[in-house]
């Protein structure tokens, strides 16, 4: 365990609660990428870079466009409905 | 969010049997990771059991990254699971997202073939230079996965990445979408099947399913490794057409419906 390590996990920590803490979808879409990275930081840190390729390729590709194309379909739906 | 929701959330929050039940949720989990950790060998051990695999994938199957080698050699069978959860993942959303698309349809046919909303100039410029480049670096890694970190996963994200933004940088509105929808749709199942037939090989090749059977080449070089290298493509080819038919399932829901 070195300095490296326990910055990555220190912020794993604070980017973890930012998520949770988070209330509004649509920024916690995009501080859930964030977060993604500082954990693709903790794998690289730790020497797993095939890990580290998946979580960024995973947190700032799939998961964020994923949820906001979602949203933007449940947003539109409730328009619809209002109507 | 509301300012009364807000405090609703709050109140909730503060105690009651949602919080206890988290609370101890989260400590038996803690607990489950303390213990799992403390079982392992202290990072960084040279002589730790994984040692024995490493040895195994890089002279015997002349895999230079043993991360692949574990995922397409060792524990092939794992990744054709893997690889078919996916599968029925994209299957199952695109069967789930065109569940509604006769309507609208409808009203596509009703608004005829008069284009969106110009895409931003910034965007159709930053989106055409990346595009290249990323398709060369989703290639390189899938082809590379046995060498360096990477292989069909990774790489087949990049790719369906590369492949969004060709859709970002145009005017994604007035494309026509059948084409491509088909061309993702054999992409997803030619990757996946040939993962199944790679596997059904070592069976007629060889032994055993998954059985490497192919020549294993000289460690470092590009052709080498035997399955490995075709499993990982494979599964690259896969990733592509799952990744991109989900989230062109997506697209088209949300820009169909936002075209009234």
């Amino acid at each position: 365990m070195n300095v490296l390590h326990i910055v990555a996990l220190a912020a794993v920590a604070v980017g973890g609660t930012a998520v949770v803490l988070m209330r509004e979808p649509v920024r916690q879409a995009l501080v859930a990428g964030v977060f993604g990275f500082t954990l693709a930081f903790l794998f690289f840190s730790f020497q797993a870079p095939d890990v580290a390729l998946s979580q960024i390729v995973v947190a700032t590709v799939a998961v964020p466009l994923m949820v906001l194309l979602a949203l933007t379909k449940l947003r539109r739906d409730e328009e619809d409905d209002d109507r | 969010m509301s300012a009364g929701a807000r405090t609703r959330a709050a109140a909730r929050a503060r105690l009651g049997p949602r919080t206890l039940l988290a609370a101890l949720a989260l400590a038996g989990l803690a607990a489950l990771v303390v213990w799992a950790v403390s079982e392992l060998t202290p990072f960084g051990t040279p002589s730790g059991p994984a040692n024995g695999v490493v040895k195994t994938l890089v002279f015997k199957r002349h895999a230079a990254n043993a991360v692949n080698g574990v995922t397409y050699d060792l524990r092939g069978l794992d990744t054709l699971g893997e690889e078919l959860i996916l599968f029925v993942a994209a299957l199952g959303s695109s069967v789930l997202l065109r569940h509604g698309r006769e309507s609208d349809e409808v009203e596509r046919k009703r608004a005829g073939n008069e284009p969106g909303p110009r895409t931003a100039d910034a965007l159709r410029a930053y989106g055409t230079a990346l595009v290249g480049p990323l398709v060369v670096l989703g290639v390189y890694v899938v082809t590379h996965g046995h060498l360096t970190p990477g292989g069909g996963f990774q790489g087949g994200v990049i790719l369906a990445a590369g492949l969004l933004l060709a859709y970002a940088a145009g005017q994604v509105v007035a494309l026509e979408r059948v084409e491509p929808t088909t061309l993702v749709e054999v992409t997803d199942a030619t990757g996946a099947m040939a993962y199944a037939l790679v596997a059904v090989g070592g069976l007629v090749f060889a032994s055993a399913a998954l059985y490497n059977f192919l020549p294993l080449g000289t460690t470092g070089q590009l052709l080498s490794s035997g399955t490995i290298l075709v499993l990982s493509c494979a599964v690259g080819v896969e990733v592509t057409g799952a990744v991109a038919l989900i989230l062109t399932e997506l697209l088209d829901q949300t820009l169909l419906v936002g075209r009234e």
